[in-house]
């Protein structure tokens, strides 16, 4: 066992020679246990990163390290939903179990692939191509789950469930972590969607790591400030400022005692996020950054 | 058992909602020494929170003496706790009588529980509650 489920060094990844970098220098460490939510804008890298971690795509630069080894050894013990859900159509949804037991006959789960079935209320009778994006996404979900997976790679997985569903999804993926100590890596565009589900976050934007970090740690590194429209920021690390009239509102980092007389206030994780994305000049904030 | 209910729109972090919920419970004698707090999994299950959040709240209630855990059990109400004072206590009365005497004065509602909002942020810091985050 190690205490990292994903380290990435420097890591870089570009489609075709002349294509565009689809990450760059992206260099971050997730502890294992963790719940992590990928977080960033459509095209920021999101999947890119999941894939490579899963083993499907080869870095073009750089490090990474999934559960110890490289991502292709790790890949009996990691469990990764495509965003696609690629499932075979013409199988029943028995018959996929019975693949996923069939593949990974030192550790499946099959009271657990079936018990994430048996909750959405589905024949196992049915064939993959007849059903729901949602039905396919608990299926995609019961076949990585009961793999019993270490590390668990879901590429937006609740994009195709409605509300109940994903509340109940979001659940049994809570207790998959509650129990085996499972660490899971989920990408969402919808911050609010992952908020309480997750206690660590990358943030990535163009392609680079912008947030990296526990939730609670990176909220408090930040505070909203209000203050009057001559007030100097410096020295704190300023993620965003606006100024309307006399006042000035900013997200700052501070790098030490703010004066009393500005009003501050805590961000909330959608607000820090959207700071950052808004603003694809102010720093980065990372750990493995700030350790050095 | 005490089931908690999460609110998002709060501001309050969750795990402080689940420290104060359970203490709500205490106080009004829903949950008692020797009782059982739902297991992380069992809260996990049902709000699909994060399971480290549980297990901060109750190493908060634990550090205050409230709960404690069994190893492979769960955990456990230690002591209930005080009740608010009831409605014949001193403290009550002289509420009373200060709201009446605020009322006299001309303060509506919305004044009043301004007033007692700064009163009581000014007596009982946040902190006193466990930091919040």
């Amino acid at each position: 066992m190690t205490d990292t489920a994903i380290a990435a060094s420097a890591l870089g990844k570009q489609f075709g020679r002349r294509g565009g970098w689809a990450l760059r220098d992206c260099t971050f460490r997730l502890p294992a246990g963790r719940v992590c939510a990928v977080v960033g804008p459509n095209g920021a890298g999101k999947s890119t990163l999941l894939a490579l971690a899963a083993g499907l795509l080869g870095a073009t630069e750089g490090e990474l390290t999934v559960l110890g080894t490289t991502p292709a050894e790790a890949r009996i013990r990691v469990g990764y939903v495509a965003q696609d859900k690629p499932l075979y159509p013409q199988l029943t949804v028995a018959e996929t179990l019975q693949m996923g037991a069939d593949l990974n006959p030192e550790r499946w789960d099959a009271a657990a692939a079936e018990g994430i079935v048996a909750a959405g209320d589905l024949n196992p009778k049915s064939k993959v191509r007849s059903l729901s994006g949602g039905q396919r996404t608990r299926v995609a979900l019961a076949l990585a789950l009961g793999k019993r997976p270490e590390l668990l790679l879901l590429d937006e997985p609740m994009a195709d469930l409605d509300p109940l569903a994903r509340h109940e999804l979001m659940g049994t993926l809570m207790v998959q972590a509650a129990q085996h100590g499972t660490t899971i890596a989920m990408s969402s565009h919808v911050v609010a969607e992952l908020e309480d589900s997750c206690d660590h976050l990358l943030l990535i934007g163009g392609g680079r790591v912008r947030l990296a970090g526990e939730i609670d740690d990176l909220l408090a590194a930040h505070t909203r400030v209000s203050t009057t429209a001559d007030a100097d920021l410096a020295p704190h690390t300023v993620v965003e400022s606006r100024t309307t009239g006399r006042q000035l509102s900013a997200l700052v980092r501070p790098s030490g005692p703010l004066p009393d007389d500005w009003r501050t206030g805590s961000p909330s994780l959608e607000e820090l996020v959207l700071a950052h994305l808004r603003n694809p000049e102010a720093p980065a904030l990372t750990p493995a950054e700030a350790a050095v | 058992m005490v089931e908690y209910r999460i609110d998002r729109r709060s501001g309050v972090a969750t795990y402080v909602q689940i420290v104060q919920q359970t203490k709500q419970a205490l106080r009004l004698g829903h949950l008692q020494p020797g009782d059982k707090l739902p297991t992380a999994r069992e809260v996990v299950e049902a709000t699909a929170i994060n399971p480290n959040t549980v297990l901060k709240a109750y190493r908060e209630l634990e550090r205050e003496g409230l709960v404690e855990a069994r190893r492979g059990l769960g955990t456990f109400v230690k002591r209930s706790l005080g009740t608010a004072p009831a409605a014949e206590s001193p403290l009550h009365g002289e509420l009373e009588d200060w709201a009446a005497r605020a009322r006299a004065a001309g303060l509506d509602r919305d004044d009043v529980a301004a007033l007692f909002t700064a009163v009581l942020e000014k007596h009982f810091r946040k902190d006193d509650q466990g930091e919040s985050s």
